[in-house]
């Protein structure tokens, strides 16, 4: 059954030095369509670079990366807009993109910030330009998406709503994700396959498999192994942005 | 009717305005303004070498302009010298080279003022045809190429990953800014081209909120400045080139007080 979904990524042996020191070398992984894949690890373990090279960002690199669809949608762990350039969020919706106004009224008000629309990008908290990122990543309906750190800033009742939306995103729109989060709860509650990252791959498997490796253990912590255990009850409702409770 | 100078300037000064609105909208979102001032700078030694080499001042530029560009890549990837610090070796080397192959140059009388800060009353109509034919060039270029360029000057990752192919619209933009010079060299003068480029665009940015805007009002206040500085020039006998420099900041402090309201554009 698995084989039957498209492959929309495919990195075989990846790895990128810089000044002659390896930032991340030997990592292999696909994603597939309407399949999350996760990268977790500790800070400068290479998840970025990874993302980054997975969408030919670098110039020079060891291994292959195959992409086999150019729609892709990118929310960057760092991105900031210079005070120079005026625009505002409809602008920045249609960036790399054409959009109707109304495919951007939709996908802001996935996020939760359509109210937001005409203003301008440098007046945005953390939290809300993270969820015009998102949304504009969503807007362009792509079939491979890429989120680095995509809920940082936001509130932790947001944070649930658009992991929530995220894996909304995934199932409805049939779109393979590549995912990096810090957030051990929801890459082991939502994924579908855990890459462990530390310069290179420590483990990798199904959330089960890896939080039961001892590497994972090392690179964590004994808390983290119980996660698993945490997270197995089953929401029985979601909550919008605004905090309110959606009956399923 | 073009053989009156009046006209001809102000058609040439038109011509200019039209574009290095939008172009100059981008170099300052790209913080590209030091860079425009040594590529204008190094228009000296491509004059010179049209000189010498008997070559279209316009196409000596513009190569000029191209080889020193690159040369700046080259330097970036080469030493560990801050950026501005390159530009500025780049800058005051190609003058200062410029001037001394001028010194050597005694067959041919040659007017270093006039380019240095333009004369744009001697105007000639193939002046205007370059003016006018390579604008209308350049601003068809640029319409093409504004949302990857758009893109790629928001965010280089963003554009890459999206398939925007940011490094082609760089170079493309790059090219677009020495073709500027190379036209308009003669009408503000190396001096001043980069004023016009940024002062208006400047000006602009205060009163607009989004980047299409900001475009149009850069433009239109390039045009404003072309027309105050030219008939003030006539009017009180002033060099007509700093005149318009002049009239832009002119415009530019009118732009800091608070007429945001009263000019709203809607998109």
């Amino acid at each position: 059954m698995e084989n039957k979904k498209k492959v929309l990524l495919k990195v075989e042996n990846v790895g990128v030095s810089m000044n002659d020191k390896s930032l991340v070398k030997g990592v292999s992984f696909e994603v597939k369509q309407g399949e999350i894949v996760t990268l977790i690890g500790p800070n400068g373990s290479g998840k970025s670079t990874t993302a980054k090279i997975a969408l030919g960002i670098y110039k020079k690199i060891d291994g292959k990366v195959k992409t086999y669809t150019n729609k892709i949608g990118y929310v960057p762990q760092k991105i900031s807009i210079d005070w120079t350039l005026p625009i505002r969020v409809s602008d920045f919706m249609t960036l790399t993109e054409e959009l109707t106004q109304d495919q951007i009224n939709i996908a802001l008000n996935l996020t939760g910030v359509e109210h937001l629309k005409n203003k301008s990008l440098s007046n945005l908290s953390g939290g809300e330009f993270q969820r015009v990122l998102i949304a504009r990543a969503i807007s362009k309906k792509p079939e491979l998406l890429v989120l680095d750190e995509p809920v940082q800033g936001v509130d932790f009742k947001g944070e649930i709503a658009l992991y929530q939306l995220i894996k909304k995103i995934s199932d409805k729109m049939k779109c393979g994700i590549l995912l990096i989060s810090h957030d051990l709860h929801v890459v082991m509650s939502a994924t579908d396959y855990v890459l462990c990252l530390n310069g290179h791959v420590c483990c990798s498997g199904t959330p089960h498999h890896v939080v039961q490796d001892s590497k994972y253990k090392e690179l964590f912590g004994d808390r983290a192994s119980n996660i698993l255990s945490l997270y197995e009850h089953k929401h029985d409702h979601t909550h919008s942005p605004d905090g309110t409770i959606d009956q399923k | 009717m073009l053989d009156d100078f009046f006209i001809r300037a102000l058609l040439a000064g038109i011509g200019i305005a039209l574009i290095t609105g939008p172009i100059g909208c981008f170099v300052i979102w790209r913080r590209l303004s030091f860079f425009a001032g040594t590529l204008a700078h190094s228009a000296l030694l491509g004059v010179t070498m049209a000189l010498v080499f008997e070559l279209n001042i316009a196409l000596s530029v513009f190569l000029i302009s191209a080889v020193i560009a690159i040369l700046l890549l080259q330097l970036q990837t080469k030493t560990n010298l801050p950026n501005d610090a390159l530009l500025g070796l780049l800058a005051h080397s190609s003058l200062a080279i410029g001037l001394v192959i001028i010194g050597f140059l005694t067959t041919i009388r040659f007017d270093v003022m006039a380019l240095l800060f333009g004369d744009i009353l001697a105007v000639s109509q193939n002046d205007l045809l370059l003016i006018w034919g390579g604008g209308l060039f350049i601003l068809i270029i640029l319409k093409i190429i504004w949302k990857p360029l758009f893109a790629s000057t928001i965010n280089y990752d963003l554009a890459k990953a999206e398939g925007m192919n940011p490094d082609r619209y760089n170079a493309i933009f790059t090219i677009l800014m020495a073709a500027i010079i190379a036209i308009s060299i003669k009408i503000v003068g190396l001096l001043l081209i980069t004023g016009m480029l940024i002062i208006p665009a400047a000006l602009a940015r205060n009163i607009s909120n989004n980047p299409v805007q900001m475009a149009l009002l850069s433009t239109i206040g390039g045009l404003l400045s072309i027309l105050i500085g030219l008939f003030s020039s006539l009017e009180f006998n002033t060099a007509s080139g700093p005149s318009i420099i002049a009239a832009a900041l002119f415009l530019f402090i009118l732009s800091l007080l608070k007429i945001k309201q009263s000019i709203k554009l809607k998109n």
